[in-house]
This record gives structure tokens, sequence and C-alpha cells, in this order.
């Protein structure tokens, strides 16, 4: 094995490991983009919104409805599919969490399932089963030379977008009334409560920003892997939960550093060991199961202590 | 006025109230004194609607306010210093009392009153960038009672502020009580520390399991013989 990567890393040449980090980087960023709304929802909620991932593929059918189908300019699409899925996640918040607000844990949790099944069903029902191509923009997709390598213009504009995303939402949470309210209400929601906050709209808000990121992602997403499929956010959306654990879930800088760790880890490995390619999908479980058994509240997380 | 009649409220079959009326006249510093689980903070919380009451009313200057959320209760004027301090550990000094103002739309007036707390406790002046977790648990009580303060509240509650505190801090916490009472604030506080909460209160109550079982003036209670007794260590028949 050792052998073999000494190998690899001597048949590699600086351009090629160049090729590598930038698509490293680039997912990366996609999962940071969509771990952060797993990890926003579950710091203010304490619950898994399982229906994430699904919330990410409806945003790339938008984006096929909003170009292909009824040719609209892709920026404009773009703007459109923000706001058409952040509503969506308000909707799902209102419908299936809000009604759960004080029954235990467990039910919210089963409700989070049963709405990624609704959403991937109501897909498969609408947009049927067969693979749809995300429509070609060919600013984004086209091939950039360097030399002997080629790589995508939107390997360059995923992490540029993402980085402003991270701007515009540390500016939110840190500096603004509302962003101060979600703070509060994710450490102590009965006295957030007390001092006027109205939770329902914090939790609303939450989602809106959970989505509209997820949604910026999803359009990326597309643009680089243009499948469309009812189960195109499965996996993505299990990677992505997985990410804001190891990052330590409620941590939204966690989740960005568990997002760049996956993304760049799963890159990597099929860069140095061509032979392992198939078990990328495995790496992420398999830090996931190294994380739980050596730091369970994940790389940023905080000591819980469970009130009595 | 605050009136709070036949009070009952249950915990899963439990009742922890079991038909309670307090008054809590304006401008008076009201005080309930009780043993753990004697449903003191019960009270409060049913008060601020944070628990939900079984039977009878609390009514606030004539406006029935059980079965409102809190958010409309804080509207009327009445605020919490919950027991524990409960401060926002990740929000600093600064934004623990922006919080407080939560309601307010005032920017200004809401920067005087920073302003006034701050003169009231120069200590979150100096710390006033610090995570509000890092404060020790006498500033933390002094930030959860300028936090409440901050909603421009006509009825204080205060559920406990001398709970785990040095007896020194806990003297400046009741002198500064007085001082918000001196205000124009209505104050109701709730305290297992018997003998400082009569001293300072112009009306108080007993409360045991659930029932009142005394009443009077704080200081017709300081010289009651069973009071003595049971809440102030003293031998009843000296």
């Amino acid at each position: 094995m050792q052998m073999e990567l000494f190998q690899a890393i001597a048949n590699m040449s600086g351009a090629n490991f160049a090729q590598h980090l930038v698509n490293g980087i680039s997912l990366g960023s996609l999962y940071a983009l969509i771990a952060i709304g797993y990890t926003m929802v579950y710091g203010i909620l304490l619950m898994i919104n399982f229906a994430h991932g699904d919330i990410v593929m409806m945003a790339c059918y938008f984006a096929f409805f909003g170009i292909t189908i009824f040719h609209i300019p892709w920026y404009i699409t773009f703007v459109g599919v923000i706001i058409a899925t952040a509503l969506l996640g308000a909707i799902i918040e209102r419908t299936a969490y809000r009604p759960l607000r004080d029954a235990p844990k467990n039910s919210v949790l089963i409700s989070a399932i049963g709405a990624s099944f609704l959403l991937e069903n109501l897909a498969n029902y609408l947009f049927s089963g067969r693979p749809m191509r995300f429509p070609n923009i060919p600013l984004l997709s086209q091939n950039i030379s360097f030399g002997s390598v080629q790589i995508q213009a939107i390997s360059f504009v995923i992490p540029v977008i993402t980085i402003l995303s991270l701007v515009v939402l540390l500016h939110i949470v840190n500096h603004t009334k509302i962003g101060m309210a979600m703070r509060a209400v994710s450490k102590d929601y009965e006295i957030a409560r007390v001092m006027g906050v109205n939770i329902d709209n914090v939790i609303s808000t939450t989602f809106i920003i959970g989505s509209a990121l997820a949604a910026i992602g999803a359009f990326m997403w597309g643009v680089k892997y243009p499948g469309i499929t009812p189960m195109l956010g499965v996996m993505p959306g299990l990677k992505c939960f997985i990410a804001a654990v190891i990052g330590g879930i409620g941590n939204i800088k966690g989740a960005v550093i568990g997002g760049f760790i996956l993304g760049l880890g799963e890159i990597m490995i099929v860069a140095f060991f061509p032979q392992l390619s198939g078990y990328r999908d495995a790496f992420a479980f398999i830090l996931l199961i190294i994380i739980l058994f050596y730091k369970p509240t994940g790389l940023l997380g905080e000591k819980i202590t469970e009130k009595v | 006025m605050l009136k709070i009649s036949d009070l009952v409220v249950s915990y899963g079959g439990i009742e922890a109230l079991k038909g309670i009326s307090v008054d809590v006249p304006d401008g008076q510093i009201v005080t309930l004194i009780g043993a753990n689980g004697a449903g003191k903070s019960t009270l409060l919380r049913s008060i601020i609607g944070l628990v939900k009451i079984q039977s009878g009313s609390i009514s606030y200057n004539d406006q029935t306010i059980n079965g409102l959320n809190s958010q409309k209760i804080v509207q009327t004027g009445i605020t919490l210093v919950p027991e524990g301090r409960r401060v926002f550990p990740n929000l600093t000094v600064l934004e623990n009392l922006q919080i407080g103002a939560y309601m307010r739309n005032d920017s200004e007036g809401i920067q005087q009153d920073i302003e006034k707390i701050y003169k009231l406790f120069p200590r979150l002046e100096e710390r006033h960038w610090q995570m509000a977790g890092t404060l020790s648990g006498g500033e933390q009580q002094m930030l959860a009672v300028g936090r409440a303060l901050m909603c421009k509240p006509k009825l204080l509650m205060m559920d406990e502020p001398s709970l785990g505190l040095a007896p020194l801090i806990i003297k400046d916490i009741f002198s500064i009580i007085q001082k918000i009472n001196k205000q124009g604030v209505t104050i109701l506080l709730i305290e297992q520390n018997a003998n400082m909460a009569l001293k300072i209160a112009d009306k108080a109550y007993v409360l045991e399991t659930g029932r009142i079982s005394m009443e009077g003036t704080g200081a017709e209670l300081l010289e009651n013989p069973e009071i003595k007794a049971a809440y102030l260590g003293k031998k009843k028949h000296k």
C-alpha cells in the first residue's frame, strides 16, 4: 500500500495535483454550504432535518424548470431558485415541524423522515424517475486549460460564491438582531421567549437561511454533476450531515470545516488510490465512525450538558 | 396590580399549586418564601406564560393574562429574572442587555437605558465585550437583573436572586432591588433566604407544598414564631 502511494505521488505532476486540489476544494465548498443547513437547524431545534438533502434535489429541479423549460436566463433563475427553495424550507418547517413543537423529539425526527420521503416521492410523481440533465450553462461549465490539465470554470466559481455566502451568513448571525435572537434561542429558548423573542419567527428564519444556502449549493452542484433524479439529494444529504457531525453539530464554522475535510478527503483518496475509487462514498462513513469514537462532539463541538 | 386568584397548576398529574391567591400592589416589594418544591418557581413561570395553568386566573391591571403567550405578557410590562440567572452564555454582556430590549424599537432610548444599567452595575460596563458565560456568579446575577430592566418593566419578578452567591454580594443584590423599587418598579421576589427577603418586603406570603400558609407584612412575618422556627433557624419558644 505504501509503495503504491509513493508510486502514485511520483506519477502525479504538480498540475495534476492542482487539478485535484481545485476539485476537492469545490466539492468541499458544496458540502459546507449544505452542511450549514443541518447544523443551524440542529443548533436551534435539536433535530436533524432529514428533508434537507431533498431540498437540494428540489432546488435542482427548480433550476431545470426555470432554464430548460421556461427559458429564463440562468442568473435570474439562480435568484429565483434561491427564493423558491427558501420558501419550500419554510413551508416544510411550518407544516411538518411546527405542529410538533411541544411533542417528544422522536416525533419530530419521524416527521422529518416523512417530509423527506414525501419530497422524494412527490418529485418522482411530478418529474418522473427518469434522470434529467441539469441545464448547460456554457459560461460556468466551460473548461479552462492550464497546460496539460483542464479545469471546469465552475470549480473556481464555487469556492468564491461559498466564501461570499459565508461572509453574509456570519454577518447575519453575529451582527443583526435576528442573528442575536438565533444565538440566544439556540442556548435557552425559554428565556429567549421571556425576553419577548418570537421563537417561531426565529425558527422560520433559520430554515429560510439554511434552505437558501442549500439552493446555492444545489445550483452549483447541478452545473458540476448534471444528472438530476428524485433521489439526487440522498447521498449529498447524508454526507453533509456527516460533515456537520464531524465539525461539531450546531457549530457553523464546524460544518464548514467538516465539509472541506470530506470534500478534499474524497477527491484525494481517488487521486492517490485510484484502485480505491469504488470506496469513495465509504470514506465519509469511515471518518464518521472514527470521529464518533474519538471525539463524539465533533472537532469544534462543545460538551453538551443536559439540563435537569 | 397583579392579582392571582385560586391558581391551580399541575405537572404530569401532580398539583404543584393547589389554588393560591396572591396580590402584588403597584410600587411595593412583595415576597414569597418557602422551601424547595413548595411551588415558588412554578408560580412565576405560570405568570410569565411558560407553564399552562389548570384553573384560576392571573390578571395584571385588570387585564387577564393567563393564556397569553410570553411575548404578549412581557408587553404588558412584566418581566422575569429567572432562577439560576440563565444569562445567554454565548452572547456578550452588551448583547445580553440588547436582547432584554428585544421588543423595543427606540434605539436611542435603548442606548440611554444601557448607560443607566452601566451606572447601576459598573462591572457590566467594564466587561461589556465579554461572553456572559465567562462572568462570575454575582456578575451574571447583575447581568440578569440588567437584562430584565432593559424592557422597562413595571413589575419585576425575581426567582431566588441570592442563590449560590456570597453573603456580601447578596447584600448588594438586595440593596439594588430596593433601589430599583424606589424608581417605581414593583417587585415580586421569591426567596429561600427568608431573613433578607422579609426585611425588605412590604408584603409577604409563605408558600408550603402548593398552598399559601401565611401572609402579612414583612415585619409581621419576621416576628412570627412559626416562621422563625421554620425559615429563620431560630428556636420557637424563647
